[in-house]
């Protein structure tokens, strides 16, 4: 059944705090969840002071200062700094998203961070996304065809059949969306396969190369697969690229009932 | 502890091929039930303070009976459908979630042909 609480081992207690230098003038305090398995301690909520005069404008700079400069233990994932390669996916200020690209000014009091909800936690910030990504493997997410490419191009396809591809490959698979779902919270046994995946799936069914719709269609046509989506629209409320997973499920429903006439 | 490669568990026991007809069934029954609740509320809302020879003589009316029929049709197909997502959400034990959606579905149909035959009786034999 559902679980109201955390369980005992992974209640948050308070952490250390790390005050900001002398003569800082504008200080924000960033809390940061720490979590070190190895240890056998329980999570913990670490304070870092931060003087933003001396910090670069987004959360993600903050937290490589404070890796950089003050506790080089904390642990995240992070690559391309511009919101494209979707590493730095974590729960900010109560949503998620990606830390490049949230402005620390947005944030109205403590900057609490905090890893991607309802994950398993690797270390610190990092959750372990490896159910996601088996999920992502599991509805095939590249082009399938029977007819062979033509000889001397690529295979075509019209600017308006293109078109429909329009949000759905801006798609970073940083799993924002699916981490705020909960749906996907209660279903932890991977048979729900949550908005992100789902969003891959829908790309490769409205894309008008693609040969094996069909079958992509008797794939998710599943209770749990799809059906779980209830609607809650949490995942185009926190997609930090702007997309709308919610619709684009919903289309995948359309298209299973359209072919029953 | 499972070693099972999250693959494996990704893919399951495979799709079920199943699950659009209680979609369209869930949508088709609270389409039908919103004129049908009109109706059933105004009714009511006529019906109020009359005697029950005055009801049974409305309730033998055939388009009452039918509405009356279709009604709880509706609303307890409509019912049970809702009930069983609600289960398969939260109940995550796999016995326990059996047994839930098998009396939930006998429980739906028990009272469903419960209702309609008491409307039927009223209407038809009355007493």
């Amino acid at each position: 059944m559902v679980e109201f609480a955390l369980p005992a081992n992974s209640k948050v207690l308070p952490g250390k705090s790390h005050k900001a230098p002398a003569g800082a003038k504008r200080v924000r305090t960033f809390k940061i969840y720490r979590y070190d398995p190895d240890s056998g301690s329980n999570p913990s909520l670490d304070s870092f002071d931060i003087d933003l005069d001396d910090c670069g404008p987004m959360v993600l700079d903050a937290l490589l200062k404070i890796k950089d400069e003050i506790d080089s233990t904390l642990t995240l994932r992070r690559s391309c700094r511009e919101g494209i390669c979707g590493s730095c996916a974590m729960n900010i200020d109560g949503t998620n998203t990606l830390a490049c690209l949230k402005p620390i000014a947005d944030i109205k009091g403590d900057v609490r961070i905090y890893p991607l909800p309802h994950m398993p936690v690797v270390k610190d910030l990092v959750p372990d996304l490896s159910v996601p990504y088996a999920q992502l493997a599991s509805i095939k997410p590249w082009a399938q065809s029977q007819t062979p490419p033509p000889p001397d191009r690529e295979r075509l396809q019209s600017p308006e059949e293109r078109a429909k591809l329009d949000g759905l490959w801006e798609c970073i698979l940083c799993f924002c969306c699916s981490t705020s779902c909960p749906s996907y919270w209660w279903n932890g046994d991977a048979r729900y396969l949550g908005p992100a995946i789902l969003l891959q799936a829908a790309r490769w069914i409205h894309d008008t190369r693609d040969e094996f719709t069909g079958e992509r269609l008797d794939d998710l046509e599943d209770p749990f697969r799809l059906y779980r989506c209830h609607t809650i629209m949490n995942c185009t409320a926190t997609c930090p690229k702007g997309l709308n997973p919610a619709k684009a499920i919903g289309s995948i429903k359309e298209k299973l009932a359209e072919r029953r006439f | 502890m499972s070693m099972r490669p999250p693959l494996a568990r990704a893919r399951g026991l495979g799709s079920a091929k199943d699950g659009v007809s209680h979609f369209w069934w869930q949508r088709l029954t609270g389409l039908a039930l919103v004129p049908i609740t009109f109706w059933f509320v105004g009714s009511v809302v006529s019906l109020a303070g009359t005697d029950y020879a005055h009801f049974r003589a409305w309730l033998s009316h055939p388009g009452n009976t039918t509405m009356m029929i279709l009604l709880i049709f509706a609303a307890f197909h409509h019912a049970h459908l809702g009930m069983q997502t609600v289960i398969e959400d939260y109940v995550h034990d796999e016995g326990v979630k059996l047994f839930s959606v098998i009396a939930l579905k006998f429980a739906a149909f028990l009272f469903g042909v419960f209702s309609a035959v008491a409307v039927l009786r009223v209407a038809l034999v009355g007493g």
